[in-house]
């Protein structure tokens, strides 16, 4: 049991001009279930990490109080649990069991009580594996019910959850939300953020909607809130149910081939696959995890080499190219024809502004630097990242690093543009501006690929889609 | 690379030791074999060693395998010595063109070479036998290593496997932006230097994300520490460490006796 109260509070980050979350009053009293909204930037994580104690003093600066259970924070840390977004970084041991554990250990409690407690929290995630499972061999969605399950044996008062299914896959988000459902009691304080409203309904009854900078924006039970402030939300970004999204099938027939597979594949990870990708299509590759999306991604991007079959671009993408495999052009000619853009933009950047990784790829193909300045600034404010132009790239939320690799694919014009999974963990307002930006793209002539698991992305934009299956396990 | 995951057989005498114990000895046996420079004690030491190797659970073809860069380091160091080295003293042995391989040279090139072996292979038999949760585990209970020190590079530990991958990922983007150093060594150095900085940037983020998650759920709190996973150090831990240093003295009083012992200091 834990209520939480906050009075005038607000956060700004240290070094920072803006503050990251400023004037909220809010009551959340015992085994409320809230659901936290608002646009990209309102503060929902900031707020959250506050809930949680994690931010200490002098990493920014302070105002009004939040108190959990009359406490300061620092000093409730044992009665609030939570899950972050990444499964990756937060499971702490090569054992599942030992995982589990491990909290315990920290809190303190007997060793003689902490398997029970293990086996318990385990049971109520519906974890599937003995303890003695090693967590590199678990799914992200099985990853991050373990971690709820970390989090659990605690037997946290109030749970806190940073969209904790927005790196995983529709299987593994519905594994996520099975888990906490089954979890939750009545003893159990929830606050939740998660950009997929509809997903996230069951769980709560009661919607706090933020404001950048302007604190609570409408505060009561979805239906409420959803009626009056429904349509603004959605304008904003967030995914309100039962609004829509528009589509933009092509408005032509598909031109020219650009690629050809012919039984391309990379066992085990890839099935040999034939495949042909044509300008003025949006293809959409589906299929389950393991099929080799990824994979397929890649080698279609002229970054791998194929395992088996091949891989020939036509004249038409190729130039005098076409007799050379794709994965064997310079990498100045392959960025000048076939613009990648990987699941987490953050590999992709090589410099230290946004303006700079926009003109890199320009430069790298020999462009004037006024044709250089010209691409940069349109793609600038095509992609509202004008005001960002001086920012260093890692220091983007997630949206704005979305549009960025995008953006950077698109800077040297390639003909054809191969993304992996483009849309995962995006607001409603980046991903409706991607599904525009592929279709401008797609009308203007160029080949479109995206692999993904977004259901709405494919009816959205695509033309066409190719299923993958998984490569048949080796004996 | 030479893999760090167990491959024992879990059951067997000495492999369920005590990790800490097991780690003694094999700095124990290591070091009192870095005082002489004959071939003999390191030769008695191997011969040592891989007569134990059983009683440890590990088959001698899985040791080979997981070995082979070690060996194939000593063999390159033999060939190097034998015909680079200055010593030439000592009767001839076999002579071919400008090759002149005397006993001096061989005792040389071989004390040298057995040492590396019989030093690294206790290591190698070590991380072969123990799982690293286990080793974090009797760090802390056993050998009073504090919590922060050992979990925390546990931690870090089981996220050395991701920086492959990640190195691959980093350096295909980089292709995908028209980045490629073609045939000059320069921007070849240049480009992965880069990429190097990048996956050490990519590691710290990650390295914090892990730290803020660890903290979150209470760690280094200062609430004294329970355990989950209990590891006790019997008295058949503190045997083997005594049998470990017994058989290198004894490896010693071998070269000592035959009269090859020749001290590293003095």
């Amino acid at each position: 049991m834990a209520s939480v109260r906050l009075v005038g509070f607000g956060w700004r980050h240290a070094g920072r001009r803006a503050w990251a979350v400023r004037g909220v009053d809010l009551r959340i009293d015992h085994g409320e279930r809230v659901l936290l909204l608002g646009p990209s930037g309102a503060g929902k994580s900031t707020l959250l990490a506050a809930l949680a104690g994690l931010l200490p003093a002098d990493s920014g600066e302070q105002e009004g109080t939040v108190e959990i259970d009359g406490l300061d924070p620092a000093k409730a840390r044992e009665r609030v649990g939570t899950v972050f977004q990444d499964p990756q970084s937060q499971l702490v041991m090569a054992r599942c069991g030992d995982d589990v554990a491990f909290g315990l250990e920290n809190r303190g409690v007997p060793g003689d009580e902490i398997w029970p407690r293990v086996d318990e929290a385990l049971r109520r995630v519906g974890f599937p594996y003995p303890r003695d499972r090693p967590t590199a061999a678990l799914s992200g969605g099985e990853q991050q019910r373990l971690a709820l399950a970390g989090v659990l044996a605690l037997r946290p008062g109030l749970l806190l959850l940073d969209e904790p299914t927005a790196n995983l896959d529709p299987a593994g988000a519905e594994l996520v939300r099975g888990a906490v459902a089954g979890a939750l009691d009545p003893d159990t304080t929830l606050v939740l953020v998660e950009h997929r409203v509809a997903d996230a309904l069951p769980l709560v009854d009661r919607v706090v909607v933020l404001t950048p900078g302007g604190g609570v924006r409408a505060d009561g039970p979805p239906a409420t809130v959803f009626a009056a402030h429904g349509a603004a939300l959605a304008a904003e970004g967030v995914w309100v149910p039962g609004h829509p999204t528009g589509s933009r099938p092509a408005t032509g027939p598909p031109a020219a081939g650009l690629l050809t597979a012919d039984r391309l594949g990379l066992p085990p990870r890839l099935a040999p696959t034939d495949l042909t990708v044509r300008a003025g299509e949006a293809l959409a590759v589906l299929g389950p995890n393991g099929a080799g999306k990824s994979t397929l991604a890649l080698l279609l991007g002229g970054l791998l080499r194929p395992g088996v079959g091949r891989l020939t671009g036509t004249a038409a993408l190729a130039d005098g190219d076409a007799r050379t495999p794709p994965h064997r052009w310079r990498a100045p000619a392959l960025a000048g024809r076939i613009g990648s853009v990987f699941q987490d933009p953050e590999h992709q950047f090589v410099t230290r502004t946004v303006r700079d990784e926009l003109a890199l790829g320009p430069r790298r193909t020999g462009r004037p630097e006024a044709a250089v300045r010209a691409t940069v600034d349109g793609l600038l404010d095509r992609l509202r990242l004008t005001r960002l132009a001086g920012a260093n790239p890692y220091t983007l939320s997630g949206g704005e690093a979305r549009r960025l690799s995008v953006a950077t694919a698109l800077a040297t014009a390639p003909r054809l543009l191969i993304c992996d999974e483009p849309t995962f963990g995006q607001d409603r307002r980046t991903w409706g501006e991607l599904v525009d930006l592929f279709a401008d793209l797609r009308d203007a002539g160029h080949g479109v690929v995206t692999v993904t698991h977004d259901r709405d992305f494919v009816a959205a934009l695509a033309d066409r889609t190719v299923t993958l299956h998984p490569a048949r396990e080796q004996p | 690379m030479i893999g760090l995951e167990p491959v024992a057989t879990p059951g067997a005498p000495l492999a369920r030791r005590n990790p800490v114990a097991k780690l003694a000895a094999g700095l124990i046996f290591s070091f009192v074999l870095v005082a002489s420079l004959d071939p003999v004690a390191p030769a008695v030491a191997i011969a040592v060693e891989l007569a134990l190797l059983p009683l440890f659970g590990i088959r001698y073809r899985v040791l080979a395998r997981r070995a082979w860069p070690l060996l194939a380091g000593a063999v390159g160091i033999l060939v190097t010595l034998l015909l680079f080295a200055a010593d030439r003293s000592g009767p001839v042995l076999w002579t071919a063109g400008p090759l002149l391989v005397t006993s001096g040279v061989l005792v040389t090139a071989l004390g040298l070479v057995l040492r590396m072996l019989a030093v690294a292979l206790p290591g190698v038999i070590v991380f072969a036998t123990t799982d690293p949760t286990d080793l974090a585990d009797a760090l802390v209970q056993n050998a009073k290593a504090p919590a922060r020190f050992a979990i925390g590079a546990l931690a870090a530990f089981r996220l050395v496997p991701l920086l492959g991958q990640e190195w691959q990922m980093l350096t295909m983007a980089r292709r995908a932006r028209g980045v490629d150093a073609g045939r000059n060594p320069l921007a070849r150095l240049r480009l992965f230097v880069a990429t190097a900085f990048a996956l050490l940037v990519g590691a710290i983020r990650r390295g914090t994300r892990l730290a803020v998650a660890m903290d979150a759920r209470g760690f280094d709190a200062g609430t004294p520490r329970t355990v989950a996973r209990r590891q006790v150090f019997r008295p058949a831990d503190w045997l083997l460490v005594a049998g470990a240093a017994a058989l290198a003295g004894g490896a010693l009083a071998v070269s000592v006796a035959l009269g090859t012992f020749r001290p590293l200091i003095g």
